[in-house]
């Protein structure tokens, strides 16, 4: 035994699973934020092995835009039987159609989940809520603690978080207050990647190369669908394309590729001179600091 | 389930994760720093520096907008809140705290110090040793980091001069012995010219030891934990059937199939029947796993307590003395009652004696905390295991986190 320790990937395991841990130890009503993206299909499989061979003592939560990928709702639905779990839905278009948000002129409905999620939070009384946020992904993110106290506005101070020391997180909150929790805090994009492949995850085909009818904008590839299409200057084609993340489909872009198998798609990424949120995600690129001061209205 | 004599792929001889932290103080170039260490291991991806440059004022980009992300922080110009980096080289890959370096942040500093296996503090060759450098010492020796960097930066403001990197060395030894550091690999860098930061710098030929990155990649860490008790704090339990699995993060040592154990704080004893890594049955489980594992006799053992093989028992015990960081704006005093969160254990406390007469700790002080706690704590000396022996105290009333601890259980005992 003299000198053995963990690998990479085992340290971030042993790691994540002991703050699922932690949760379930400390906490009332926990749920899972689930939106059939890669991070969250990682957090769930974490749950699972943490619980094993007992099931998952947590429900899921799946804050729906209305503009899903149709191959990622038919994952969802298919996990949640199969693994018998309770799956909370928010959805942001029943809010729009009840005249509680107002779609933005842009058509991107991303930022519109906050309202949804809290008040779904503040009417379960969930009490401690897990997010796929990685440290790596943003500069707004790189400053989350790992257990993240909200108000019952479920706003983010980060001037005001709680220090967090060793492995020792404080989860204590007053009643309406709840925790978000991050167990893949300390996992980089290539990681979790690289845990899919070791553990044999399975993913929505969205994130392999296929062929699939694209346009141009803003400098990404999108899909047209039910959230809008291109508008006159914009022209439609086919082209070979794969998905880095998983989100609105009206701010999530798609990116040239080849890669069919979890090799190809991890040698891409270790090749990539650009982050995945840089590559894909218009939302992030509405303002210098645009993840920060959505994170401190309530998103996760 | 396959049988295997040890947890699956942890062949390898040396960690290949460093976690480090990085402490300065205000304008010493910490962030750029960190940036340029970022930056020169090509660990900066192309948008985030197009997004660097756009947001810096001058033709250059400011590497130090890399970690400094808040408003506030932009604004100001400074390090408010620790901020977590990711990055690697073929040798490996580095988890890194950039924590501030203000009197009013050293919680930060704290906070990022207390899980690093090393601690780099910058130093301004034009400055020298000041008062910030001690407080940072200071925290690193209370912390027991393994490994000490001592990072002489703006090397090019001095004019490359030996002399003076030898006498800030020398300032900082007579410090570094005062609090008991052990030892300090001090390198002398510019962080904005790049002079020893990835590659070894031709301006300061004098210099013969490794540039910044080429020590971190190379510093051993992490077999102490493998070769410490084991101590396996119990996180929750897991029934299924007429099965009871009790599960937790080995934090030290090893626990084999067999084994006899010690449940703590009760005292009874029962064997290891069965080991589980997270869905693989093994015989030999190892420090920093999370597992479960199951006993042959029908003990009730609860989230709280602590499994130990009985060589080298942990202390049980009400009394609780250490030395400790507050973190908090409100101070902790004499008296006061709050909880400690131990290991998976949190218990009601008053707080009866602050060190050498001293009635309140106030934000930001080390000291020292002795407290009476209502129900037994299973603990070690902080020097022998840092997760055992590490404690918060916590606010019963809403919850703040006051107080970091070090336990230190060769104290004296004292009377009730």
């Amino acid at each position: 035994m003299r000198g053995v320790t963990l690998s990479h990937l085992d340290a971030l395991e042993s790691e994540a699973v002991h703050i699922f841990r932690e949760v379930a130890g400390e906490f009332e009503r926990p749920v899972i934020l689930f939106s059939g993206g890669k991070d969250s299909i990682v957090m769930l499989h974490l749950a699972l092995k943490a619980f094993a061979p007992a099931a998952i003592p947590f429900s899921l939560l799946h804050v729906d835009t209305g503009h899903n990928f149709p191959e990622v709702l038919e994952y969802r639905d298919r996990v949640v039987a199969e693994h018998g779990l309770r799956l909370h839905v928010a959805s942001v278009q029943d809010y729009i159609d009840a005249g509680k948000l107002r779609e933005r002129p842009d058509g991107t409905r991303n930022p519109l989940q906050t309202v949804p999620l809290t008040e779904k939070i503040q009417s379960e009384k969930f009490d401690a809520v897990f997010g796929g946020g990685r440290r790596d992904e943003e500069k707004a993110r790189a400053k989350e603690r790992v257990f993240s106290l909200r108000d019952e506005f479920s706003q983010w101070d980060p001037r005001r978080q709680r220090p967090e020391l060793w492995q020792l997180y404080n989860g204590r909150h007053a009643a309406g207050e709840h925790v978000r929790v991050f167990p893949l805090s300390n996992w980089t994009e290539l990681d979790v990647w690289q845990y899919i492949a070791r553990e044999g995850i399975e993913l929505p085909q969205i994130y392999f190369a296929h062929r699939r009818e694209v346009f141009r904008r803003h400098g990404m590839w999108l899909t047209p669908g039910d959230w809008g299409s291109p508008t006159e200057c914009e022209t439609v084609e086919k082209r070979l394309v794969r998905y880095r993340t998983v989100g609105d489909m009206s701010c999530t872009g798609a990116v040239d590729s080849e890669a069919m198998t979890l090799d190809s798609v991890i040698s891409e990424i270790a090749a990539s001179r650009l982050t995945e949120r840089g590559a894909t995600r218009a939302d992030d690129k509405m303002s210098e600091a645009a993840m920060e001061d959505r994170k401190r209205e309530g998103y996760f | 389930m396959p049988t295997t004599t040890t947890t699956p792929s942890t062949s390898t001889s040396t960690t290949d994760t460093l976690r480090l932290a990085t402490a300065g103080s205000v304008d010493d170039g910490k962030s750029t720093l960190v940036g340029r260490l970022l930056h020169d291991s090509k660990s900066v991806l192309a948008d985030q520096l197009e997004a660097v440059t756009r947001a810096s004022s001058g033709d250059v980009p400011d590497l130090a907008l890399l970690t400094d992300g808040l408003r506030a922080e932009r604004e100001q110009g400074i390090t408010i809140d620790v901020a977590y980096r990711y990055f690697a080289t073929p040798r490996r890959r580095f988890i890194l705290a950039d924590t501030p370096g203000h009197v009013q942040y050293t919680r930060n500093m704290v906070t990022g110090t207390s899980t690093a296996d090393l601690a780099v503090v910058l130093i301004d060759a034009r400055n020298g040793v000041i008062e910030q450098t001690r407080r940072h010492a200071a925290v690193a020796a209370l912390l027991r980091v393994p490994h000490l960097v001592l990072a002489v930066n703006k090397m090019d403001l001095c004019g490359y001069d030996e002399h003076r990197f030898t006498e800030i060395v020398e300032d900082f030894a007579a410090c570094a012995a005062g609090l008991g550091l052990p030892c300090f690999t001090a390198i002398p860098v510019s962080a904005l010219r790049g002079d020893n930061v990835v590659t070894r710098s031709p301006a300061m030929g004098w210099y013969e030891g490794p540039s910044l990155l080429e020590h971190l990649e190379t510093v051993p860490v992490g077999a102490d934990l493998t070769e410490a008790p084991p101590r396996f704090p119990v996180q929750y339990v897991i029934r299924h059937g007429e099965c009871r699995y009790y599960a937790g993060q080995l934090v030290s040592g090893a626990l084999r199939v067999g084994d006899p154990v010690v449940v703590h704080p009760s005292g009874r004893t029962s064997v290891i029947t069965a080991l589980d890594v997270l869905g693989t049955e093994v015989t030999t489980a190892q420090a920093g796993s999370s597992l479960t594992l199951r006993l042959a006799d029908h003990l009730d053992v609860a989230r709280g307590d602590l499994i130990s093989t009985g060589a080298q028992s942990p202390a049980v015990t009400r009394y609780l003395s250490g030395r400790a960081c507050h973190l908090a704006e409100r101070p902790l005093r004499v008296g006061q009652s709050v909880l400690v969160r131990h290991t998976t254990r949190t218990v009601r406390a008053i707080v009866r004696e602050l060190g050498d007469g001293v009635s309140e700790l106030a934000a930001n002080d080390l000291g020292r905390v002795t407290l009476r706690t209502a129900d037994p704590l299973v603990l070690d000396d902080y020097a022998d295991v840092r997760r055992t022996g590490a404690f918060l105290l916590i606010d019963p009333v809403d919850g703040a986190t006051l107080t970091a601890g070090m336990a230190q259980t060769t104290e004296p005992a004292r009377a009730a």
